[in-house]
């Protein structure tokens, strides 16, 4: 066996290791972003009399007759498995046509009692079976692939003809969240940034006997529990807390201030808890900086302001890029902070994400969502790998 | 080499897998219930001795509601939780999607043991509680004295808490509105009842805080977080006697329900939840819940022995029944999905 | 010169307060006799210690916490040291493709693991399991493993391993007598950072388990959610205690490395 495979071969477990609970449950999962598997199972008969209908007239008896007999089947089986498979068909295609998630069960709880022909039954159960727009939303929904979802965390949905228009007003939320999210992330990273480099400065100049207090004033809180710094600050900014109760003693205020549950606690803790992550990498490019370089254009007549500006800092641009990089792409992923100090118009994609899967069982949203959240991962690490290059990326 | 060394790891893989596998059958029983002071009591009053007495383990959950966290629970393949305790609306539409276990009345001495209410398919009626206007004497020595006031920000300035969801608050806003109780749903049941609403909340929605815990209004108003807030009756008069507060409810038109014990479908440990559930609605066990958070008991004879003070705080106490209107669980079951998607929407920008 | 010194130094302190003041101000009030979460305390006493031990939560937390810690530990430092000595023995086709899925579970945001995982490990049982978590978080932890072993092999002359080979060592026995002993201060490292993301650990721990695999950071944020108490401020101190021991572990570590 030759060295190569060797190696390859000590790589393997963990690789495999990685893809079967790492990587593949994650394709599985953002796969369904565009996967139509809710609606399909629940109306077998009905999907397929569909895909020939022209979509612009009703569609004909075939369509109510299948759809009642649809209905009634999937009303049985899922009272006998706790599937719930309407109500997944019917939060599916109420995307679509709002009044399908009222609409889909109610018809299949009364369609088992109702007598007649299938047309005339539906009809009477609700007029809304009488409006084309109603199957059209079934048939978009026919699956097995659609770009539904994908289509929606960006404010967008198919008209009748087909066509990509924007969402109804009431509904177009998810731009809105998603800028939120970038915005977030990018005062977070300068905030750090601004506060960073000035330490990591220090402690690449200050005295040998004093460094390693500075190092540890930065690692002993890179060490401490994400949720452990967040409790400190639920502790330090809510209305009976230490800064308001402080305050009051020292007569500053006489009501407490409201600081919690807003975008400002929310930043606050968030640069509190990746300072670090700027800080040492800018302390590792600047601790291998040359500081003859510096001296030897001050020594040129340079000034010092110049030497910085036209020496220090373009060698210790790698170090500024990897703290970049390292702070933004975590705050794009907060959600623990957020959602302990934040308010409802301060919580950011991950937040959705969170939501549509344990609260209300749309794992397509989730899944979009989360397609969204990594694109915006992978395309600010492509551009560092293009700007910068990650063979210079050097933590401390 | 390298070959044996592959093998032994597919064979620890294995080991943890079936290790994983037995772990997961044979797991203790877990209730779930709503969190703060009121799942304190019953762990004092039911769980620790339901574990004493059958000599097993019982583990504690805590949620806030919402039938999705129900959905996703089954639908994931990954339900962990056995008992549970849910909202009306909750109960009716888990049971018709089959997310719940019919209740096997057999096995926990029959429905006649219980108030007709009590009584579901699915469910066992466990608390009967109101939604309530809620304030703190200390800072507002009088309160709104009804919902319209509760809107009022000019009379009584400062934030209000309301629980996130549609549900009470939406028929709050209404009520605040002056549609008469008799009337909400009907006005409700139309788009423009919903948008009218929708109208109430915005007028004050920079004003609002939104609550998702149970024990979180009593917290809100203990801290002056806010001045007035809509919260579970019990709480507050749990906060009153357990916290020293002095916290004062206006029962002026308070929502009244109850909630009810379920099993969920599919569970390992259906007749240790049975179990579990006969052992805490014995008339005598039962009615010891009020006498530390004042929620109204469900069994017959559990209600008979308590003391005038106790009732008085009840929210089947005539003064306080009076005006109350019951929180409709057949427009919930119709219009929940729909109005919450409004709701969340609405909330999030 | 002097002032704009003066200035960075004032700048640094501050920032160092503003990294280290904020854990340091509220931990003290776990210490407090009395049940409010601000100074001045009305007294001293370990009663939230007492009420931390004595829970039907808290202490089980702590318990279940290490043990899904250091399995996580075991198999993501086991699996990271195969694997960076595989990638720093020899070069192969694909590697920098590997690399990329090996260091992957550093930047994914952690709520898509957790919800990925819920949908995958569900059906397979591996949900509600200490088997599921510890796999997910030994996941989450393999990359700081082969960054610090590939940091660790950096420092070890691969000539020491041709001249094992030529004195008729077998490959493994080379790596075990030989190499394993010069990066294991590196391994150990790798392993407490992988036990540290464990122990940090949140989203997925919130989503694939169940009640009886109760994690403290799970815990704690289930806490915070009801209602902030002081036994939260005790478990936190906790924490603290837990992640300062495994920072000085680490240090030595790296002190011990050549």
């Amino acid at each position: 066996m030759s060295a190569r495979w060797k190696a390859a071969a000590l790589v393997a477990p963990l690789l495999l290791f990685l893809l079967l609970v790492f990587v593949a449950p994650i394709g599985t999962f953002l796969f369904r972003a565009v996967q139509e598997a809710d609606v399909a199972p629940v109306l077998p008969r009905t999907v397929s009399v569909l895909a020939d209908w022209n979509g612009a007239a009703m569609p004909g008896d075939a369509a109510f007759t299948a759809l009642a007999k649809d209905l009634r089947e999937a009303r049985t089986r899922d009272q006998e498995t706790g599937g719930g498979a309407i109500a997944r068909a019917a939060a599916r295609l109420n995307a679509d046509w709002p009044g399908f998630r009222s609409l889909l069960p109610m018809t299949a709880r009364r369609i088992a009692a109702a007598e007649g022909p299938p047309r005339e039954a539906l009809l009477s159960i609700s007029e809304d079976w009488g409006t084309p727009a109603v199957w059209g939303a079934i048939r978009r929904a026919g699956g097995p692939v659609s770009d539904f979802n994908l289509l929606a965390v960006l404010d967008l949905k198919r008209d009748a003809a087909g066509g990509i228009t924007a969402a109804p007003a009431d509904e177009a939320i998810f731009r809105g969240i998603l800028w939120r999210t970038l915005w977030i992330g990018a005062l977070a990273t300068v905030i750090c940034l601004a506060i960073g480099y000035p330490l990591a400065w220090l402690m690449a100049t200050a005295p040998p006997r004093w460094v390693p207090f500075l190092v540890a004033g930065v690692m002993l809180p890179f060490w401490t529990s994400l949720i452990v710094r967040t409790a400190a600050w639920m502790v330090l900014l809510q209305r009976e807390g230490v800064v308001n109760a402080a305050l009051q003693a020292t007569h500053l205020i006489t009501e407490p201030l409201p600081l919690l549950f807003n975008r400002g606690a929310v930043l606050l803790a968030m640069v509190h808890i990746l300072l670090p992550f700027m800080v040492l990498p800018i302390y590792g490019s600047l601790r291998a900086l040359d500081w003859r370089l510096p001296r030897a254009a001050m020594s040129l007549g340079a000034s010092p302001l110049r030497s910085f500006l036209r020496v220090s800092l373009p060698l210790s641009l790698p170090g500024v890029g990897a703290g970049c990089l390292l702070v933004f792409i975590q705050a794009l992923g907060f959600y623990v902070t957020p959602a302990l100090l934040g308010g409802a118009n301060d919580q950011m994609v991950p937040y959705f994400v969170a939501f549509y899967a344990s609260r209300t069982v749309n794992w397509g949203m989730a899944a979009a969502l989360s397609v969204l959240l990594l694109l915006a991962v992978v395309l600010v690490v492509a551009l560092y790998g293009r700007l910068v290059g990650f063979s210079k990326v050097r933590t401390a | 080499m390298l070959r044996r060394g592959m093998g032994a790891m597919v064979a620890l893989g294995a080991v943890l897998l079936a290790a994983g596998g037995a772990l997961a059958q044979g797991r203790d029983l877990t209730v779930v219930s709503w969190g703060g002071a009121y799942q304190d009591a019953q762990r004092d009053i039911f769980f620790r001795p339901f574990q004493q007495d059958t000599k097993s383990r019982l583990l504690e959950e805590t949620w806030d509601g919402g039938v999705g966290v129900l959905r996703a629970k089954i639908q994931s393949g990954a339900n962990n939780w056995d008992v549970v305790q849910v909202e009306s609306e909750e109960l009716l539409i888990g049971c018709e999607e089959g997310l719940f276990e019919k209740m096997d009345w057999s096995a926990i001495g029959g429905k006649e043991r219980f108030i007709p209410s009590a009584v579901h398919e699915c469910g066992v009626g466990n608390i009967l509680y109101s939604f309530v206007l809620a304030y703190d004497k200390a800072r507002t020595p009088t309160g709104p004295a009804n919902w319209a006031e509760f809107f009022d920000t000019r009379k009584f300035p400062g934030k209000r808490g309301l629980r996130r969801g549609p549900k009470a608050t939406l028929e709050i806003a209404l009520l605040a509105d002056g549609v008469p109780p008799g009337e909400v749903y009907k006005v409700l049941g139309t788009n423009a009842g919903v948008d009218r609403a929708f109208r109430k909340l915005d007028s004050i929605k920079g004003d609002l805080i939104w609550w998702e815990r149970g024990s979180q209004p009593a917290q809100l108003l203990a801290s002056g977080e806010v001045v007035t807030t809509v919260g579970y009756n019990g709480r507050i008069t749990a906060a009153n006697q357990g916290d020293g507060r002095n916290f004062g409810i206006t029962w002026a038109n308070n929502l009244f329900t109850l909630d009810s014990w379920v099993v969920m479908k599919g569970t390992p440990n259906k007749d240790k939840a049975l179990q579990f559930i006969n052992f805490v609605t014995q008339p005598a066990r039962q009615a010891e819940l009020p006498q530390r958070i004042p929620y109204g008991p469900t069994v017959k004879g559990a209600q008979d022995g308590l003391p005038p003070a106790v009732l008085a705080n009840l929210p089947t106490a005539p003064a306080n029944a009076e005006g109350a209107l019951q929180l409709s669980d057949q427009f919930w079951l119709d219009n929940l999905d729909k109005l919450n998607q409004r709701f969340n929407t609405w909330v999030a920008r | 010169m002097r002032a704009s010194r003066i200035l960075l130094w004032t700048f640094g302190a501050l920032a160092i307060l503003f990294l280290m003041a904020p854990v340091l101000a509220v931990l003290p009030l776990s210490f407090s006799s009395g049940s409010f979460l601000f100074y001045p305390l009305p007294g001293l006493s370990l009663r939230w210690y007492a009420d931390f031990w004595t829970s039907d939560f808290w202490l089980p937390a702590l318990w279940n916490s290490l043990k899904v810690g250091t399995g996580a530990a075991l198999v993501a430092g086991s699996l990271g040291t195969l694997a960076a000595f595989g990638l720093w023995r020899a070069e192969f086709p694909g590697k920098s493709l590997v690399m990329a899925v090996l260091l992957a579970p550093m930047v994914v945001p952690g709520i898509i693991v957790a919800v990925a995982l819920l949908l995958v490990f569900g059906p397979l049982g591996l949900t509600n399991s200490f088997t599921g978590l510890i796999l997910a978080h030994a996941a989450l932890g393999a990359p700081f493993v082969v960054v610090t072993v590939l940091a660790a092999l950096q420092q070890f002359d691969a000539v020491q391993l041709r001249a094992a080979a030529s004195c008729g060592a077998s490959p493994i026995r080379a790596f075990l007598r030989v190499c394993l002993p010069q990066i294991l201060p590196g391994v150990a490292a790798g392993a407490v950072f992988a036990f540290a993301t464990s122990l940090d650990e949140v989203a997925v721990a919130l989503f694939i388990s169940g009640p009886a695999q109760r994690t403290l950071p799970r815990q704690m944020f289930s806490g915070l959610n009801d209602s902030i108490s002081l036994t939260i401020m005790a478990a936190a101190m906790v924490l603290v205690l837990l992640s300062g021991l495994l920072l000085l572990a680490v240090t030595l570590l790296r002190r011990r490395s050549p």
